[in-house]
């Protein structure tokens, strides 16, 4: 069983997508843990080393990410979670999306992707457990 | 081996990792997680075990978060489980329950996990049970489980808390409802939630007549308290309605007689357990559809293909 954390870090107001992603995976097949909106770096880490998740998908629609995901990283290399698929969504300009995949996320899926291509890259990328 | 001691030991320290990775051992119901729960099951005996259960929607969640923070206010260490259904068509699950508890979770003394059911039915999933002897042996004071939303009939809560809460929001129906088999026979404590909304009273007023046609000689007469969770209005009257049941179990000496109840119920899941197994194990095997074949054209009964099936299993383990 694969399990996702959705997340939304920062302040903006809008999980729509992050909705519609955590539905599809839930179609797909997967547990999906949503923590709703303005959550913290911490907050995030935290819930995903509870969780013990195999994936983290963040949604940032707000143009933070250049100092919210570099800092989730950080925290995530903290507390020994390197294992954990690190995925973003939601506008990240072409420009900052090779600095993203520097900083430690796997991959980055702007507006209009296919959900399944979301799907297909999780089940390439999670080793399942069982 | 050495991996589930390690594992464990590091249960034992309240690990956080190691908690986590525990509970996902358990959830897979694979050989290891059985070894864990069996090595620590000797630390464990010591928590007080609380259901929170109700219809979808009445403000569980809204009040496991404020229990946490009340009980973290008088030093307890509080573990969380909090389930949530399965997609009987895909298998996968929202888990939402974190939402409600941001302010307790970030507390270092409290732990929450989200549980998906996996297909169990009764209002919990099968991994459940092993995560509450995980989380009692990490030294959690207190393990809060909240139940999926549940309906009229998912009742095996009580077959694994010490005080099971149920709680009801104002509207829900009229006193037919209250005299129903089900749910609410189950509650030692009763709240009535949103109790800022319309019919509060009468809410109060339907349980408290269900409950004294019948339980009023009973030893303990549960108390209904009427709460408003989002604010935190009479979250603390709860936590001392709880803690109350909970000095009566001991003092009563109700509390063996209902852990003796809970361990019939711990082995019959398992005998289930072990015969979803024997029944995976049959569908695989290549006379499968030979035998299925005999049952329909009635050369075979169903009952002598499911001994066949057993004594299989036996030889086979």
């Amino acid at each position: 069983m694969i399990r996702v954390l959705v997340a939304k870090p920062g302040l903006d107001g809008h999980d729509r997508g992050a909705k519609v992603i955590a539905r599809a995976l839930r179609d797909a097949g997967m547990e999906v843990v949503y923590t709703g909106l303005h959550q913290t770096p911490e907050q995030i880490v935290d819930a995903a080393l509870q969780e013990d998740v195999d994936v983290l998908a963040l949604s940032i629609l707000s143009g933070a990410h250049p100092t919210l995901v570099p800092r989730i990283m950080e925290l995530i290399r903290d507390n020994d979670l390197t294992d954990v698929l690190v995925l973003l969504g939601g506008i990240i300009p072409n420009d900052d999306v090779k600095a993203m995949l520097a900083a430690g996320v796997a991959e980055v899926f702007g507006p209009g992707t296919d959900t399944n291509d979301i799907v297909k890259c999780i089940r390439e990328r999670v080793k399942t457990h069982e | 081996m050495n991996e589930v001691r390690t594992l464990a030991n590091g249960i034992r320290q309240q690990q956080k990792r190691a908690v986590a990775r525990g509970l996902t051992w358990i959830e897979r119901g694979a050989p290891s997680g059985q070894e864990l729960v069996r090595d620590l099951f000797s630390d464990a005996g010591r928590a007080h075990v609380i259901g929170i259960t109700g219809a979808p929607g009445v403000g569980k969640s809204t009040l496991v978060n404020r229990l946490a923070l009340a009980l973290r206010t008088r030093e307890r260490k509080v573990g969380i489980l909090a389930v949530d259904p399965s997609s009987p068509f895909s298998g996968g699950a929202i888990l939402g329950d974190r939402i409600r508890m941001q302010d307790s979770v970030m507390d270092e003394g409290v732990f929450m996990r989200s549980l998906a059911t996996r297909g169990h039915l009764g209002g919990l999933s099968r991994a459940t049970f092993g995560a509450v002897t995980l989380m009692d042996a990490a030294g959690y004071d207190v393990i809060l489980i909240e139940t999926v939303g549940a309906g009229q009939s998912e009742v095996e809560i009580m077959q694994l808390a010490h005080s099971t809460v149920v709680v009801l929001a104002p509207g829900l129906g009229d006193d037919i409802q209250a005299i129903k088999a089900g749910i609410l026979e189950i509650g030692q404590v009763f709240v009535v939630n949103k109790a800022d909304h319309d019919g509060a009273d009468h809410s109060v007023r339907a349980i408290r007549g269900m409950l004294t046609l019948g339980m009023e000689h009973l030893a303990w007469f549960p108390p209904i308290v009427k709460t408003v969770a989002d604010r935190g209005d009479g979250v603390d009257e709860l936590v001392k309605a709880v803690e109350s049941h909970w000095g009566y179990l001991r003092d009563s000496g109700q509390l063996d007689q209902m852990r003796r109840g809970q361990t019939a119920h711990l082995i019959e899941l398992a005998l289930q357990d072990w015969v979803k197994f024997a029944l995976n194990d049959a569908q695989k095997a290549p006379d499968w559809e030979a035998m299925r074949d005999q049952v329909r054209s009635g050369i075979r009964d169903a009952g002598d293909a499911a001994n066949a099936i057993i004594q299989r299993r036996i030889t086979c383990h």
